[in-house]
């Protein structure tokens, strides 16, 4: 009976859409024939499951906030908190008025979407079969505007403790605006270069991780060491706020991975596997790599190790096997750990909470192995991948790679050095002793008596 | 013996450890403390969210050290701590009559350092 009451209802919310489709795009319909005409039907399900996708999503920066959060110094706890709240409001406004239709407006010589879709204008109620077809437009603007927020505050991992709060916010504008909302219309835009040149990343590992892991190398760099980096910084202030944010992360990013499916149906069912397989492989494999090097499994290698397994699965999660999951979750656990490991403290630079080294490497481990692992019997609209005897694939998955590295490096250097000249990125060396807390927000986190 | 206790503010603290390290001074205690002194909770404008009513934060350091280690103590606290602002803190030195080593037994001078 339930059944029967949910057709019947998809059926009376698919009479009036058809009848909008009929009116508004009479010549598309004409040319589709009868078959074309209710195709752009709202499906109950879709729908719902990208609204609660997008809301998962949305929980990832929180959940973030409380990850990186954990990993300061207790004086700098809400300085973060704030910058990742800053950006949730920020980026959201931002989507609405003009970044949305940056990303997936109609297209501009393939590398930018126009601004005919700026402040919402024709992204309504109906679908747009080009992005999802079975769900409103506004759905799926919402479902995306929850990555746009995130991937700016990934960044944040490696400025942490000394970014002055006000160049902050004129950076993540500047960033979202001219780094974040190109990279995207290149890989998920219709027209866009990189989804021209066949290169697959089913939830963002280019656009959302490489992109923003580099732009952390780039800001690592500009910004310097903090004061004392690297004998005298204190170690995490409060490592159980870490692994609640990671729990979090992994917990939304069901949503982001599974959502990115666009539809409650066996691909969404297959992301949301190969998630979850991948995390706990690269949970595991980083511990035991701390085990074996440090002689102690720790905490913080544990959580650090689950998000980049979901990190490196993020752009295979709609293209590869469950068992497939498992190597990419190796690989995200062993990689992303070598370069924490070693190759920072090779170069010197700080990355306070491993931004780059986490979602830069993870993610340039997911993409390519995207190319390795991808099958067309999971996915038929995606592509083989080496393994299935299709190396060119590889190939192009490194294009994107290298592609979005070099554009988010080069944009990011050039961003924060013009923020600076501007108004100064770094807070003073006496503000910084003391902490972002009380000379940013005029807060204090803890209190040490009541 | 003497027992050296002094009242710092929290941002001075690593270049307070710093100075002592330098005089080869490495043994302190360290704890979060507040209170107040003569401005009465009120120092500069980023100080002055007030905890636990007009308290303020401060750090308080500890050292015991033989008579000839006094001077270099203080002056490691002083130098490091000093910014010419109000709330700097204070040093206090107070007479140690006895000190044990816990571990073997040693007392007086020997278990100091």
């Amino acid at each position: 009976m339930a059944k029967r009451a949910t057709d019947t209802l998809t059926l009376w919310r698919v009479i009036p859409f058809a009848a909008v489709m009929f009116a508004g795009v009479a010549t598309a319909a004409a040319d589709q024939g009868a078959a074309g005409a209710v195709k752009p039907a709202i499906d109950t399900g879709d729908t719902a499951w990208v609204l609660m996708s997008a809301a998962l999503v949305m929980l990832m920066t929180p959940g973030l906030a409380f990850f990186y959060g954990g990993l300061v110094r207790r004086k700098n706890m809400l300085s973060v908190l704030m910058q990742c709240l800053m950006i949730l409001c920020l980026v959201s406004l931002q989507w609405v008025l003009f970044g949305y239709s940056l990303s997936f407006g109609p297209d501009k010589g393939s590398v930018v979407g126009g601004l005919d879709w700026s402040f919402l204008r024709g992204v309504g109620l109906e679908p747009n079969a080009d992005y999802a077809a079975t769900m409103p437009h506004q759905v799926f603007m919402m479902f995306q505007m929850m990555f746009a927020v995130i991937t700016p505050a990934l960044i944040i991992g490696a400025f942490a403790e000394r970014m002055k709060f006000s160049a902050f916010c004129v950076f993540i504008l500047l960033w979202a605006t001219l780094v974040y909302d190109p990279v995207a219309h290149w890989v998920w835009g219709v027209g866009g270069f990189l989804r021209k040149a066949g290169a697959l990343d089913f939830a963002g590992g280019t656009v959302v991780h490489i992109n923003a892991g580099m732009t952390a190398l780039a800001a690592a760099i500009v910004l310097g060491r903090r004061q004392g980096y690297p004998d005298e910084i204190s170690p995490p202030h409060n490592l159980p706020f870490a692994v609640l944010g990671a729990a979090l992360l992994w917990f939304g990013w069901f949503g982001f991975n599974a959502g990115s499916a666009l539809g409650a149906g066996g691909l969404a069912g297959n992301a949301f596997t190969v998630t979850h397989v991948a995390a706990a492989a690269a949970g595991v494999t980083w511990a035991l790599l701390d085990w074996l090097k440090f002689r102690k499994p720790t905490t913080l290698g544990m959580i650090t190790g689950m998000v980049a397994g979901l990190v490196a699965i993020t752009p295979a999660s709609g293209f590869v096997t469950p068992m497939a999951a498992i190597w990419i979750g190796i690989g995200a656990g062993m990689f992303p750990w070598l370069a924490v490991t070693y190759i920072k403290g090779a170069f010197n630079y700080d990355d306070s909470l491993d931004a780059f080294g986490v979602h830069g490497i993870g993610g340039i481990w997911g993409a390519i192995a995207t190319g390795i692992w991808a099958s067309k019997a999971v996915n038929s609209a995606g592509a083989d991948g080496l393994l299935y005897g299709n190396p060119i694939q590889l190939w192009v998955q490194t294009k994107a790679v290298i592609v979005t590295m070099v554009y988010s490096l080069a944009v990011g250097v050039a961003l924060l050095k013009l923020v600076d000249v501007v108004m100064k990125l770094r807070v003073t060396e006496h503000e910084e002793r003391i902490g972002l807390d009380l000379t940013q927000h005029r807060e204090g986190a803890y209190t040490l008596i009541n | 013996m003497k027992y050296v206790i002094g009242i710092i503010q929290p941002d001075r603290l690593d270049e307070v450890l710093k100075r002592l390290t330098e005089k080869e001074i490495h043994l302190v205690t360290v704890s979060t403390v507040v209170g107040r002194g003569r401005q009465k909770g009120i120092a500069e404008v980023y100080r002055s969210h007030k905890e636990s009513g007009s308290l303020l934060k401060k750090v308080k350091l500890e050292i015991a050290v033989n008579d000839a280690y006094v001077e270099p103590t203080v002056e490691a606290i002083v130098g490091g701590a000093r910014t010419g602002d109000i709330g700097d803190g204070k040093i206090f030195v107070l007479d140690l009559p006895e000190c044990i080593r816990i571990r073997t037994g040693e007392r007086g001078g020997d278990a100091i350092g």
